[in-house]
């Protein structure tokens, strides 16, 4: 199954291929004289975890928010399984997982939950039954009524999840849906999602400045350059699935991080054509 | 080339992360300190109590000692025990009055609410409702109301109307310019997210910019409720034929200084009295405050 989608996420920047869950070409976006990103192309598989690292503050929030249709492109096009996005077009077909968890304060765990469900017309009732089913693998089961405030760190970005991942859409964007947690938390966040993976099924986009989060996590790891944001480089991750948290202390792990970090460190604005590790890059 | 300067190694220490992941510590404590708020709030609300009623106590004996000693005429200063005598003795006239008051504070506040959320949403709806009514609505608070009663008199009478009107002129005013700042101080995030999933005006109005904005409403509310009192009296003073307003010009005209001194008491009975309930209102409608 992962070298299936290996080939595919590889054969899908030629043309004539099934259309990708996801497919940005040369978009860039200014705010106002700040050119945020800068000619940005790539491509998400179906059913594909590509990860996108880069420093804080490079453009990555500004990538997903095009692909959610809440920012337009300056130029350059964005489709979602072969439909062109554009500001006519219907918003709510992807899950976006904002930054800070944007847990409502008012709302109990599950109705913060059902939220996707929500706006989309699913009737209360039906949703909260959903959500209840959901709760345990969520580790949430014990604080359906909780309110958000009362919860730890990492259980509010676990209740996040949940609504991202409730809200029953292909496409899932996940915008550093860790950064906000300390290291322990995080790892053990990391754990968890990888038991839950193979019954997610949905084509990720997860933004992130971990470079060991974005490995163990990703199928793919796309590099962006600080301001203005380009992609210097993307790389498959040699990993194979299924994955567990003791894969970092593995030596090729650890040598594609160093690869990354580098590259995440150099300030380079034009990626090297024909790096020496093959930098399949789109531009 | 000249844009990717700055070394990413210099930026990392910078960024909100690390902020954030102090805030989450703080997060983290809060389940375990739960139980302690409870004292403490006990405490602090005793003490938030014991405290101003003391000082009132001390300042009512020195009152009642010092006119004893000076021999002060009633007509200019009464004691405070006459004032006392006075509440119990004419408690029937005075609580006649006091509803009429009640009345007009209460209708007033009500029609003030409705007045004042409607105006909010209508100016936090769009930048040319905004635009068109924000300045009217603070320049209205620049026309003295004390000024308008005479013409509200001209226009409804001696009756109920007039007072009601000039109640809701006093108090639209902080309730909606407190919502407006509610219904722009919602999250950000949350409104990206219910954006990104579609959301139309009404959704995002009804799951977040209204429950975001109860907080300051309540804020607007309670300011309003200790207005409702000042607005009351007033539109009494201009004309009336009962309330405690009007009582308490025609005790000052008749030298029962005592009576007017327990009106003005009455008075700013109900003005705390109806700041206690919309405080109490807040704290039932607002749970989720609390927990933090």
């Amino acid at each position: 199954m992962a070298a299936d989608r290996q080939t595919r996420s590889q054969d899908d920047t030629t043309d004539g291929a099934a259309s990708p869950a996801v497919r940005v070409r040369g978009v860039s976006r200014h705010f106002g004289d700040l050119l945020a990103v800068d000619d940005v192309s790539l491509e998400l598989a179906d059913r594909e975890l590509l990860a996108i690292i880069g420093p804080s503050g490079c453009g990555k929030s500004t990538l997903l928010a095009m692909i959610a249709n809440l920012l337009a492109p300056d130029s350059g096009t964005i489709h979602l399984h072969g439909a062109s996005v554009s500001a006519a077009t219907q918003r709510g077909q992807v899950a976006l997982m904002p930054q800070r968890d944007a847990l409502l304060p008012w709302r109990s765990v599950l109705d913060n939950a059902i939220l996707g469900l929500e706006v989309h017309g699913v009737p209360r009732g039906e949703a909260r039954e959903r959500a209840r089913a959901l709760l345990p693998r969520f580790g949430l089961e014990a604080f359906a009524d909780a309110l958000p405030d009362t919860l730890s760190g990492g259980m509010r970005q676990r209740a996040a999840f949940l609504r991202t991942v409730l809200t029953d859409r292909s496409i899932l964007l996940l915008d550093e849906p860790f950064g906000a947690l300390d290291a322990i938390t995080r790892r053990a966040l990391h754990g968890w999602l990888l038991d839950l993976w193979d019954d997610l099924g949905r084509s990720i986009l997860l933004v992130t400045h971990d470079v060991e989060e974005a490995l163990l996590l990703a199928d793919r790891v796309a590099v962006m350059s600080p301001r203005p944001g380009r992609i210097v480089l993307t790389e498959q991750v040699s990993l194979p699935r299924p994955r567990t948290t003791a894969m970092i202390s593995e030596p090729s792990f650890v040598a594609q991080k160093a690869r990354l970090l580098d590259a995440l460190l150099t300030p380079t604005a034009a990626p090297a054509p024909g790096a020496q590790w093959g930098a399949a890059s789109y531009a | 080339m000249r844009d990717a300067r700055p070394l990413p190694t210099q930026r990392q220490p910078t960024p909100p992360p690390t902020m954030q992941a102090a805030q989450t510590g703080e997060a983290l404590v809060t389940p375990s300190a739960a139980a302690r708020p409870n004292a403490r709030e006990i405490a602090t609300t005793v003490g938030g109590w014991l405290l101003p009623l003391g000082v009132l106590a001390l300042l009512i004996a020195a009152w009642e000692i010092g006119v004893r000693l000076d021999d002060t005429p009633r007509w200019f200063l009464p004691r405070p025990s006459e004032v006392g005598t006075e509440l119990i003795e004419s408690r029937s006239l005075l609580w006649g009055h006091t509803r009429t008051t009640l009345t007009e504070m209460l209708l007033g506040l009500a029609l003030a609410f409705v007045t004042g959320v409607a105006l909010a949403m209508l100016i936090a709806s769009s930048r040319l409702a905004e635009r068109a009514l924000y300045p009217l609505v603070v320049a209205s608070q620049a026309v003295p109301i004390i000024a308008l009663a005479p013409i509200l008199i001209v226009w409804f009478g001696y009756g109920l109307t007039p007072k009601v009107v000039v109640v809701v002129l006093t108090c639209f005013f902080p309730i909606t310019v407190a919502m407006v700042g509610g219904l722009r101080a919602a999250d950000r995030d949350a409104l990206d997210l219910l954006r990104s999933l579609g959301a139309s005006r009404w959704q995002t109005l009804r799951i977040v910019r209204l429950p975001a904005s109860l907080p300051a409403l309540f804020s607007g509310l309670r300011i309003a409720a200790a207005w409702s009192v000042i607005g009351a009296i007033v539109g009494e003073w201009v004309g009336a034929s009962s309330g405690l307003g009007y009582l308490m010009t025609r005790s000052a005209s008749q030298f029962q200084t005592p009576r007017l001194f327990a009106a003005v008491i009455i008075a700013a009975t109900l003005g705390i009295a109806l700041f206690a309930l919309v405080a109490l209102l807040e704290r039932i409608c607002l749970p989720w405050k609390r927990a933090r």
